[in-house]
């Protein structure tokens, strides 16, 4: 087994125990539940067939205890009204309305059962004592759930339906819940339900207990206390009470406010990731060898590709293919950049403007082949479930995740080329070559060695922006072209020759971006942008933070 | 050595004689073809082989206006197409007020899409552009007031070589971001089209295509004289100067800036008339052609021609078209891979183009400057 | 200042017209002094290429500057014709004229010529064209666009070619001369531009021997009607030129004196020759 082998077999290890672990967090509240429980479970749901209410009602009762997890699903039926039994045997169904009769649900499996003309069928009802019942006991089935997220979800879902008795079966919960965040929604939901209490005192509690409380619900329900009915007269009648209540809603709206700058800022952070993605490795090419690559852009197309053909290649390994993608595309935009140095820029050096051009040239033939190749159409590349969602930090900001891994991912790729360049022998002969070459060259450097290899590695780099972008936008043959400007705007702008520079620059023209979108729309935002950098530039050439001393005189 | 006859710009070395031999010659013939011989003949030229060269001739003013800012002076423009567009859409908003109420609205002032979107009165920018000297004035005053500006700042910080060709594209990518939008008031993605009239005239009928085609001959012919005259002067020779080391030319007491700045907005104006031109002759101008690869493309023109002299940034403009107008006709896909490698090939292996290749072959010493490096 | 007299002001910067009359007639030496240098410092990156460097050229002088690599002698240079700023420090042009407010056209149009250490004629003009270019006189683009030369730049430009023996190859393009007669050429422009004061850098580097002793008796000419300054490692010119020798060493002037005492002094000596 060759190097390389072990090298994949030892990723793919890595990947899959990665990608398990993430399975059984995700499916830890399913459980599979027993032969026996199933038998019990359809005997109780049985006896709900009777006409007795006080049958049904230890029914509910047996049914609360046994914990089956279809139990939600019967008692839920049952409220709802589309419980039904068969007059024939006695059996009992979900059911659903269609056209044509009934669309039969068994209780046990919960898979479709067929279907039956209406007339077969008698409906299990309800009175008053028993909707109560069934209400409590599913409500605190969620409530007991072991699960944090699903206790949490009920209490919210309680919220928007908040009664007496939901209020009630909360207040009694929140001693034994163990969970903060879910005690803090308990509280807020008892709270909400103080406020139509009579007592003055109890509903000032309650708007002190609120105001700490970022969801819609108890900002709606909070602003209705100040507004004045058709009579022109305050929902509140205290005006104390009120007085609590608009100062709540105003902390409510600047906290709001306040996590919604986060969010831009975010979303800035993580538009900066991308265009720092799209500019590192021109940072390298142009910044550090001072060689224009119009292609560059291309060479991230060509990594985006890369990820496509990967998962077209492996269609049962979506999840890791993200992963499998970042080294190939290393190493197809980088064997790319190792040619187009070796073909065309090396004849050019000194010669800038050449370079544009016939970099330029490389660069409609590699969009020509990917059309030729791939059609001209975007192509579709799957994003991989863990990516996929959001990371909800309270209720006014939730983070998705994608975004946030872009943010990881570019901050790792910075690191690891940050530490190529200082850290290891070819970082210093990349160095040494920049500042001097004829130097470098008679102190051993094999400076043609060094040019192809620092090309490679900025074109590399390149296609692992691919790989990122291939997640957050459209796939196709112009989406080089999209980031090609950008990208030179960012390392202009933070100083030719200065890696972090590149960083600072892409993160705040990210973050300038976002806060102007909502006052100036996506379109304008990024022409104020564009028309702002271009006057940057001509107030400070050098960028952000230019290169000093003699070396920058050249 | 200073002061130039007209005979001695006009035959001045023997690539700007055949230059205006064949344009002569094209002003004289093709309209002759075109409406004295009749449409049976086999010597008749078709409309849209006049238009098409008609086209041609303005790409070559485009051409000269690149190679005198770029073979010349050394400064690589990637926003030239951004004059020219600028310059077709001032022709193209005179040629929209034209319309009057034969739109498909029939709005008395408003052009369609201003109709279409429900606008109801005439945005200040729109103005006078039922005039046509006003139209005329602002197709020289747009393109280049916005270059006076932007090389002003530019020029005076220093911005040079590759930095200058960014944040030139990156000028050309604003506005053709700004022209896409509806609100700008320009038409948005469309453009501006169906042209009825022009100074009274159908636009469509073949006395006023062969006018245009004149026109467009003369332009090229006077962009040509003006040229030829400003790069023999003592003023082209401080331009080359500068081309070729800035910093010594400074030294000697020249303000490179102000030259730069001048150069500059000359070029963009003579832009700005070919985008003119252009219009009327296809008969559209839209935001497309403010795309970046649009002024990569005309400085690829020059350099296939031979940069740093005039005929061969013609030469070129016409060469390069007429092989796009073949191969997107007859091999689509082929097109781009031939430009790309063009690109590749000419600054590879012919740093002086046609023009040294053809000096080389006829075994002469080259006239003018050769391989700049910038 | 108001809007309109920023509007005048930018137009007279952009097009150069008007805006030298208003000027005292720069570097007026009537005290004897053509140049002051006073506490130049000059640093790169915490590196200080000039340290306080003070310095005085008179009038109708030939000095000569020497002193080892690093010294700061293109540094010093540099900061006369405006391409370096200096962190502090003054440099005044005779009496009257400020070289630090001045940018390098207009320290050029002052008259302060500059001869590069590398030869740099422009490669693709000739050197009729090269001369041309060089001739003092009103620079503006209105000018060079539509006025040929003078007869008396004309006259000029004639002797200079005799002067730096080029005339019978007045029409070659500049980059196909040797690199002695590019040494020549560039001395010949400096000569166009009339300058009140000369620096040369490096001027007889790569020429043969002949050509080196005619560049001296050039230069010793000259001195009287210009002031001139000669950056030289070559020491045997130095002492055939110099009547003063300014020893730069780290940024500092290490001594001023005549070739004989200069190469006398043992710093001098240590400095060349190491410890």
């Amino acid at each position: 087994m060759t190097k390389e082998n072990t090298w994949i077999v030892c990723m793919r290890t890595v990947i899959v125990t990665v990608l398990y672990a993430l399975a059984m967090l995700r499916a830890a509240d399913a459980l599979a539940a027993d032969a026996a429980a199933d038998d019990t479970f359809s005997q109780t749901v049985a006896t709900l067939a009777s006409t007795n209410f006080k049958v049904k009602e230890r029914a509910v009762e047996a049914l609360a205890q046994q914990r089956h997890p279809n139990t939600r699903a019967v008692l839920s039926a049952l409220l709802d009204g589309t419980l039904y039994f068969r007059k024939s045997d006695q059996q009992v169904f979900i059911a659903e309305a269609k056209e044509d009769g009934l669309a039969l649900t068994d209780p046990l499996t919960l898979q479709a059962a067929g279907s039956a003309p209406a007339s077969e069928l008698t409906r299990i009802t309800t009175n008053n004592q028993l909707r109560k019942q069934i209400k409590g006991v599913l409500a605190s089935f969620a409530l007991t759930d072991p699960n944090a997220e699903v206790r949490l979800a009920a209490v919210r879902e309680m919220m928007r339906s908040l009664d007496r008795e939901s209020a009630e079966i909360l207040r009694q919960r929140i001693e034994e819940e163990s969970n903060d965040a879910v005690r803090r929604a308990m509280r807020s939901a008892v709270a909400l339900a103080d406020l139509d209490s009579s007592d003055v005192e109890v509903r000032l509690a309650a708007i002190e207990t609120l105001r700490d409380d970022l969801s819609p619900e108890v900002f709606n329900r909070l602003s209705a206390l100040l507004e004045r009915n058709a009579d022109g007269e305050y929902v509140e009648p205290d005006e104390k009470v009120r007085a609590a209540a608009l100062a709540a809603v105003n902390s409510i709206k600047s906290w709001r406010n306040f996590y919604a700058s986060i969010e831009t800022l975010f979303f800035g952070l993580s538009l900066g990731s991308v265009l720092v993605l799209a500019a590192i490795g021109l940072a390298i090419t142009f910044g550090v060898m001072g060689v224009i690559n119009m292609a560059h852009g291309e060479l991230i197309m060509l990594g985006a590709y890369t990820t496509y053909v990967i998962q077209q290649a492996m269609p049962s390994y979506i999840e890791a293919s993200v992963l499998i993608a970042i080294p190939m595309a290393f190493l197809v935009s980088g064997s790319v950049g190792v040619l187009i140095e070796r073909g065309i820029v090396r004849f050019l050096y000194g010669r800038p403007l050449e370079t544009l051009l016939a970099t330029f040239g490389v660069s409609l033939v590699l969009q020509q082949v990917v059309r030729d190749l791939f059609t001209a159409n975007n192509r579709p590349v799957e994003t991989p479930s863990w990516m996929a969602g959001s990371l909800q930090i309270n209720e006014a900001l939730s983070l998705t995740y994608n975004r946030l891994y872009v943010v990881v991912f570019m901050l790792a790729v910075f690191a690891l080329l940050v530490i190529v360049l200082k850290r290891t022998r070819l970082g210093l002969q990349v160095r040494a070559v920049s500042m001097n070459r004829s130097m470098a060259k008679a102190m051993g450097v094999r400076t043609e060695w060094v040019d192809a290899l620092t090309f490679g590695l900025g074109s590399g780099i390149a296609g692992v922006a691919g790989v990122a972008l291939s997640q957050l936008t459209n796939v196709g043959p112009n989406l080089g072209q999209s980031y090609i400007i950008d990208s030179f705007m960012v390392v202009v702008f933070g100083g030719v020759g200065n890696l972090w520079g590149t960083l600072i620059g892409g993160m705040s023209l990210g973050v300038v971006n976002q806060m102007l979108e909502p006052h100036a729309g996506a379109v304008l935002a990024k022409i104020f942008v564009l028309i702002a950098l271009i006057l940057f530039i001509q107030r400070r050439p050098r960028g952000l933070f230019p290169q000093k001393g003699r070396a920058a005189e050249a | 050595m200073n002061t130039q006859s007209l005979p001695s710009l006009l035959f001045g070395d023997r690539g700007t004689k055949v230059f205006f031999g064949v344009l002569l010659a094209a002003l004289v013939l093709v309209p002759i073809l075109h409406l004295a011989v009749p449409a049976d003949s086999g010597l008749h030229l078709s409309g849209y082989t006049m238009t098409l060269l008609g086209k041609y001739m303005t790409y070559a003013l485009l051409a000269i206006a690149v190679d005198l800012v770029w073979g010349y002076c050394g400064i690589l423009s990637l926003g030239h197409a951004a004059f020219f567009a600028l310059g077709g859409y001032a022709m193209g908003m005179y040629l929209m007020r034209q319309i009057g109420p034969r739109g498909v609205y029939g709005h008395p002032v408003l052009p369609d899409f201003m109709v279409f979107l429900n606008w109801t009165e005439l945005p200040w920018f729109w103005h006078g552009f039922d005039m046509f000297w006003f139209a005329a004035l602002m197709v020289v005053i747009v393109p280049g007031a916005l270059a006076f500006v932007f090389g002003w700042l530019a020029f005076r910080s220093r911005v040079t070589g590759v930095y200058l060709s960014i944040i030139t594209q990156a000028l050309t990518y604003a506005l053709m971001l700004a022209f896409f939008r509806n609100d700008m008031g320009f038409g948005g993605n469309n453009g501006l089209t169906d042209f009825k009239e022009i100074l009274g005239f159908d636009i469509n009928a073949p006395g006023t295509r062969v006018a245009l085609f004149i026109a467009s001959g003369i332009a090229l012919a006077l962009g040509y004289l003006a040229c030829a005259y400003i790069t023999r002067s003592r003023a082209g020779r401080v331009i080359q100067a500068v081309r070729d080391a800035e910093s010594r030319a400074r030294f000697l007491g020249y303000r490179i800036e102000s030259y730069k700045l001048w150069v500059f907005t000359f070029s963009a104006v003579l832009a700005g008339i070919a985008g003119a031109l252009y219009v009327p002759q296809v008969g559209i101008i839209n935001p497309s052609e403010f795309q970046p690869i649009n002024s990569i493309e005309v400085v690829i023109w020059v350099a296939v021609g031979g940069r740093g002299t005039l005929y061969g940034a013609v030469a070129g403009a016409v060469l390069v078209n007429y092989a796009k107008t073949y191969f997107t006709a007859a091999l689509p896909e082929f097109w781009l891979y031939a430009l790309g490698a063009l690109f590749v090939i000419v600054t590879l292996f012919m740093p002086r183009g046609v023009v040294g290749l053809a000096d080389r072959f006829a075994k002469k010493e080259p006239q003018v400057a050769e391989a700049v490096t910038a | 200042m108001n809007a309109s007299t920023a509007i005048r002001n930018g137009w007279q910067k952009v097009f150069g017209t008007g805006a030298r009359s208003e000027r005292p007639p720069p570097g007026d030496a009537s005290h004897g002094t053509i140049l002051y240098l006073e506490d130049i410092t000059v640093s790169f990156d915490g590196f200080r290429a000039l340290d306080k460097l003070t310095l005085y050229i008179d009038a109708g002088e030939l000095r000569c500057i020497i002193g080892p690599n690093g010294a700061g002698k293109t540094t010093m240079m540099d900061v006369i014709t405006g391409k370096t700023r200096p962190d502090a420090g003054s440099a005044w042009f005779g009496q009257t004229t400020d070289l630090l407010t001045l940018t390098e056209p207009e320290i050029a149009q002052a008259g302060i010529g500059r001869k590069f250490q590398k030869p740099t004629v422009f490669e693709q003009h000739t050197v009729y064209e090269n001369l041309e270019l060089a001739a003092a006189g009103e620079k503006s683009i209105w000018t060079t666009l539509f006025r040929p030369l003078t007869p008396e730049q004309r006259d000029l430009l004639d002797s200079v070619l005799e002067t730096i023996h080029l005339k019978d190859l007045q029409g070659m393009r500049a980059g196909a001369l040797s690199h002695g007669q590019k040494q020549w050429l560039e001395i010949g422009m400096l000569l166009m531009q009339s300058p009140r004061l000369l620096l040369v850098d490096e001027p007889v580097a790569g020429m043969t021997p002949q050509e080196v002793e005619r560049t001296a008796e050039l230069l010793v000419s000259l001195a009287g009607k210009h002031s001139v300054v000669v950056v030289e490692h070559d020491m045997d010119f130095v002492r055939s030129i110099a009547r003063r020798v300014t020893v730069l060493h780290e940024g500092r002037v290490l001594t001023e004196g005549t070739i004989d005492e200069v190469q006398n002094d043992r710093r001098v000596m240590e400095v060349y020759l190491g410890e």
